[in-house]
């Protein structure tokens, strides 16, 4: 087993972490306070080549593995789990358009979207479908020269700043997942505009937006994979995704830790810094490990796709422990910083909010187990 | 338009309370610190990039240094310079501000044609500012320091140099040596593809025998000046605090003053 990473990767993550030290960790309180759209990080990530990482060069990117990728978002997570979040959401429209594209969908698609000139999304969640992914709503009527696409979808991470959007279908009710279709939808289609912005807990600057799609007319070409197909194409998406937000989720459980261990070596009280409690070690240590152990999960998840192996269970467990992690994680660094932890000079209540999304998007805590189990009682 | 940049690896500002140095040699022991270019030297690779960016041409770094000391020409790669180029020899060492200017200068003779050289105002560890003007005269060029804008209009070059409290328009004609402030741009990040390419290429090493100098110009030997002692100042300690009523304070101060025959 080699746990070494490249050179390559070395040399990358040294950058990656200049910028992230410099650029994204400092604004990363405000952006959230104020709510707004971080567009100058994104610039820089394009700058930087970071959304192409994944890419083959022949689409305008570097051709590097997921596991680079994987390296990359979590320092940009643990910096500023919006834009993290924003990077991640964007491996939603690549991933599949690099899985399921045709050569003539990945030149049109991919190179923008690899130079990071425009964001992409995906689209399946509705008012009724979320972890019910086959009573998705939004239809799909076949015409003549393509199809016609009406219903709302919502809570769509990188909704309206995206130009490139994977939109989940059903061209068959009846059939229920069996009818999902998978269509690439550019922003600007008439028929196709944007409803409400919504509110959340944390992460008030990520992009979380409705989709409309009123006779929104999609020609044949835009079609992703084959017709009535798209649960497959949903499935695939997901189950990489779930990386993708497990390391998100792994970013902010090291922030909240590093800014918890720092806290308990400065905070004196009975005349000792609160680090040499053994009640503040064993929660530190027991931070530190489920960290750890995280990491290596999802590690292990992105080494096994990048090698064409079965990686889903690993995916998802990797997501559901570093989501979980994130969670208890943060809840112990507001501890460890007391009062002072609860309030909003201090970063670890943030991080207290956005770890509770990773419990939820990307399947809750409840669907990876159910995952997981259906994985382990056949094996 | 060829433009050479030299640039300095230092160690990292954040790291120099770990800095030691060596009670023989007196220079500083550079081991187990992380080491950066030199950042007004980043500053004059991102001008140099710029200018290639708007007229076209080809940016060559030369670093003189350990071997270690490749790790910052790769990071000048990586951001977008054409070539780079290590100076790098044991007969080297020691070397101080006349000696380095020396066999940067023997460098860039065997370089042949040029236009322009950049480099940073000085280096955060030594922080003489001498390199750059030693460079200039050896090569018998104009120079320009501590500029904080610059514009290349054919054979000419127009310069912002920084002073106290105002700016000097300064023009030149080409080539020259300008040296750099902070203020004249904001350094970019190397790009995954920069720091791709960067690996891929060959940095030039150069040795004594390949520059053809004469070794005793060069390293210690070479340097005119030796360092006696380094050392932290101590810091002033005790003062005085005088108070009580403003008329009587001041006719305090002026005897304490005189007493310390400070007026």
């Amino acid at each position: 087993m080699d746990f070494s990473l490249s050179d390559e990767q070395k040399a990358i993550l040294e950058v990656v972490e200049e910028v992230c030290e410099k650029e994204f960790a400092p604004q990363s309180s405000e952006i959230s306070e104020k709510g707004e759209f971080p567009l100058q990080n994104i610039k820089k990530l394009a700058e930087l080549d970071l959304f192409g990482i994944t890419i083959p060069e022949e689409y305008g990117g570097s051709g590097m593995d997921l596991l680079t990728w994987v390296l990359v978002s979590e320092r940009i997570s643990k910096a500023c789990a919006t834009t993290g979040l924003i990077f991640g959401a964007n491996l939603l429209c690549t991933y599949p358009l690099l899985r399921f594209g045709t050569e003539e969908q990945k030149k049109k698609f991919l190179p923008p979207l690899a130079r990071g000139e425009s964001l992409g999304a995906f689209a399946l969640t509705e008012p009724e479908a979320g972890s019910d992914a086959g009573n998705v709503q939004t239809t799909a009527k076949k015409d003549k020269d393509g199809y016609i696409l009406n219903g709302n979808k919502i809570f769509i991470t990188n909704g309206e700043v995206a130009d490139t959007y994977i939109v989940i279908a059903n061209m068959d009710k009846k059939r229920g997942a069996r009818g999902l279709t998978a269509f690439i939808v550019e922003k600007g289609r008439e028929g196709f505009s944007f409803g409400q912005h919504f509110n959340k807990m944390g992460l008030s600057a990520l992009p979380n937006v409705e989709l409309i799609f009123n006779n929104c007319k999609v020609p044949l070409e835009n079609l992703l994979y084959k017709e009535k197909r798209g649960f497959r194409v949903a499935m695939e998406t997901f189950a990489a995704g779930r990386i993708g937000v497990g390391i998100g989720a792994l970013g902010v459980a090291e922030a909240a830790f590093e800014k918890a261990k720092e806290y308990s070596k400065e905070r004196v009280q009975f005349g000792k810094p609160i680090s040499s409690f053994e009640a503040v070690q064993h929660m530190l240590a027991d931070m530190a490990t489920k960290i750890e152990a995280s990491k290596n999960l999802l590690y292990y998840a992105a080494w096994l796709l990048d090698r064409g192996k079965p990686f889903e269970k690993f995916a998802s467990m990797g997501k559901l422990y570093a989501s979980e992690t994130a969670m208890e994680v943060s809840i112990k660094a507001v501890q460890i910083f007391g009062g002072y932890g609860y309030m909003k000079d201090y970063p670890v209540e943030r991080y207290m909010r956005e770890a509770k999304l990773f419990e939820i998007i990307e399947g809750t805590s409840e669907i990876q187990r159910g995952i997981i189990a259906n994985f382990v009682l056949k094996e | 338009m060829e433009i050479i940049v030299c640039i300095k690896q230092v160690p990292d500002t954040e790291e120099l309370h770990k800095v030691k140095i060596n009670s023989e040699t007196r220079t500083l022991i550079r081991e187990g610190i992380k080491n950066i270019i030199n950042p007004f030297d980043e500053n004059a690779i991102e001008e140099a990039l710029r200018l290639r960016e708007k007229i076209g041409g080809r940016v060559t770094v030369i670093s003189m240094g350990p071997p270690q000391a490749e790790t910052s020409l790769r990071k000048a790669l990586a951001m977008g310079v054409d070539r780079a180029i290590l100076l790098s020899d044991k007969s080297f060492a020691g070397s101080d501000t006349l000696a380095t200017s020396y066999t940067l200068a023997m460098a860039i003779k065997k370089l042949g044609k040029f236009d322009l050289i950049l480099s940073g105002k000085q280096a955060i560890d030594g922080d003489t500012a001498q390199v750059g003007p030693g460079l200039a005269e050896w090569l018998n060029l104009p120079q320009i320091t501590y500029a904080r804008k610059i514009e290349v209009n054919e054979k000419k070059i127009r310069a912002e140099r920084t002073l106290e409290d105002s700016f000097e328009l300064v023009e030149s004609p080409l080539p020259a040596l300008i040296t750099v402030t902070k203020e004249i741009n904001e350094p970019r990040y190397p790009s995954l593809k920069g720091v791709l390419r960067a690996r891929k290429e060959k940095i030039i090493i150069w040795t004594a025998k390949d520059l053809k100098i004469n070794e005793k110009r060069t390293g210690l030997e070479g340097s005119a000046t030796r360092v006696i002692k380094v050392f932290t100042p101590p810091s002033p300690s005790g003062g005085e605090i005088i108070s009580g009523e403003t008329s009587k304070v001041a006719e305090n101060l002026i005897k304490k003053l005189e007493e310390h025959r400070i007026i």
